[in-house]
């Protein structure tokens, strides 16, 4: 379980990046939080390994204040996955994989055979564990650093728009693994991104964000959908986009879903 | 040619105190240098001001540093280690801001993707920072290698035996071809130190090679 217990983060010289944030996010689930650019989302995530320091404020992981805990070995035990893969260029695929058990001890030989059993959990070939990752496609590079970020096999994953830079058929395909491995793996994810379509997809529960951290409104992707806190929510969920209009109609005695363009989305079940 | 026939157990000698004079001054250059550049890239205010210091050393004309090291350091004056240290502040001054800029180009992002998922300041530097920084860093130290094997001959002027030996007892007894020895021999062995650099740096970076390469195919299992 994490806590976020009226964070605060002002940057030197900058107004105030986040204020008054709190949270609880339950152990196992994932909570996605969703808001445009500049709101404060990666400030949030990165308070939990202590990349950033809260102003005031603190965050507890299963009740233990985060600032309690040695930096390094905090972030050894979250997992993190950030947009631009953040590898290192120099190490091979199965190298980067075993980053963090390397750096814990872990035999670099049970550690390599260990990265390349995660390989194919993430969905890769292993015979890529032995290129760099300049040589892997963006949805590739990603997938490896969803595998390093499983390594030490982390309670929690922190995830920071990590497919945010690849195309959308590839998104799409990187969620379903996501949500294939969390049912797996029931890890507590916190899960960052300025799509909404992606929070609905992948959140056990949602926290939109405006500007400065603020909570517009947090609930189910159900919740917030069908009842939508204020027209900030309602609009950035796109409540009222054509897409998400859906009526019924009955095209030779079968239901039909159709948008509020007119166009047939699907069939309802009998 | 006549001369180096005759000569060449002399010229073979000269080469090894030649190549034992040069080799350890890189090798102290570099290890001074890298820790002073890496401490101006991070810190810039000091960093900027050691580098501008380190800097100037360059412009310390070569016999008044020869006659101020035996003062400074009490070692002799005619002695290999008076070149080492004389070659040494040399290259530590051609190197050290080249250092800093290896250290500078490595990619931020990089570095604190790094740190985020574990790295300690040390394994950063020894795991991260250091070994992205050895292109740039390369590229400085083969200015100074042959910098460094071309200055090792002016040491003929204080009495230290090295290739240089034969330009200043060429000119003194008027042999031309032992001047050419002399001047070939340093030549071949700036080149010689230049090809191992390059090929140290192809060993040690085999991800650069490769990087710029078009990303293979997909090779998705699911
Ligand atoms: N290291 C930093 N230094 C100064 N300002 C920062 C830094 N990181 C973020 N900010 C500022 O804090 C605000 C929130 O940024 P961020 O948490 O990155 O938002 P998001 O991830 O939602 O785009 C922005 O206004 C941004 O400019
Ligand atoms: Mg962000």
């Amino acid at each position: 379980m994490i806590e976020f217990e009226t964070v605060s983060k002002t940057y030197p010289g900058q107004s105030v990046a986040v204020a008054d944030f709190s949270l609880v996010v339950p152990s196992h689930r994932t909570v996605v939080l969703v808001g445009s650019s500049g709101s404060g989302k990666s400030t949030l995530l990165r308070t939990v390994n202590r990349m950033v320091e809260p102003t005031s404020g603190r965050v507890l992981i299963d009740d233990e204040d985060v600032r309690e805990r040695d930096p390094v070995a905090l972030r050894r035990s979250i997992g993190y996955v950030l947009q631009h893969g953040g590898l290192l260029p120099h190490r091979s695929v199965l190298d980067n994989i075993a980053t963090v058990p390397v750096l814990k001890g872990t035999p670099k030989r049970r550690a390599r055979t260990a990265a390349s059993e995660l390989l194919e959990r993430v969905g890769l070939d292993p015979k890529i564990g032995r290129r760099y990752p300049g040589q892997l496609s963006g949805g590739q590079q990603q997938r490896v650093g969803v595998a390093r970020a499983l390594a030490a096999d982390p309670n929690i994953l922190l995830m920071d728009e990590p497919f945010g830079a690849v195309d959308p058929i590839m998104r799409r395909e990187l969620q379903e693994e996501l949500l294939r491995l969390q049912a797996e793996l029931h890890k507590t994810i916190v899960f960052v991104t300025h799509d909404i379509d992606e929070a609905f997809l992948l959140g056990d529960e949602v926290v939109v964000l405006r500007e400065g951290g603020v909570i517009a409104q947090r609930g189910t992707p159900a919740e917030i959908l069908g009842a939508p806190a204020d027209d900030f929510v309602r609009d950035f969920v796109g409540a009222d986009r054509a897409e998400r209009e859906l009526h019924i109609t009955t095209v030779d005695g079968r239901s039909i879903a159709v948008d509020g363009t007119g166009r047939p989305v699907g069939v309802l079940a009998p | 040619m006549n001369w180096l026939s005759l000569n060449w157990p002399q010229v073979i000698e000269l080469t090894r105190d030649h190549l034992l004079l040069s080799a350890p001054a890189l090798l102290l250059s570099v290890l001074i240098a890298v820790p002073i550049g890496r401490l101006a890239q991070q810190r810039p205010r000091i960093g900027g001001a050691l580098l501008g210091a380190a800097s100037l050393l360059y412009a310390i004309p070569a016999l008044p540093l020869l006659i101020i090291i035996p003062a400074l350091f009490g070692v002799p004056l005619r002695s290999p280690a008076t070149m080492v240290i004389a070659l040494t502040v040399y290259g530590v001054a051609l190197l050290v801001r080249t250092a800093a800029d290896a250290f500078g180009s490595v990619d931020p992002r990089v570095r604190e993707a790094a740190v985020a998922v574990g790295h300690s300041p040390r394994s950063v530097f020894w795991r991260v920072d250091l070994p992205l920084a050895v292109p740039v860093l390369l590229a400085g130290v083969r200015v100074v290698a042959v910098s460094t094997v071309s200055l090792v001959t002016i040491g003929a002027l204080i009495g230290v035996p090295s290739l240089g030996t034969l330009l200043t007892d060429g000119f003194q007894r008027g042999i031309p071809a032992e001047v050419a020895t002399g001047i070939i021999a340093t030549m071949a062995l700036a080149l010689l130190f230049d090809a191992l650099l390059v090929a140290a740096g192809r060993a040690l970076t085999p991800w650069a090679t490769i990087r710029h390469e078009r990303p293979l195919p997909q090779e998705e299992t699911t």
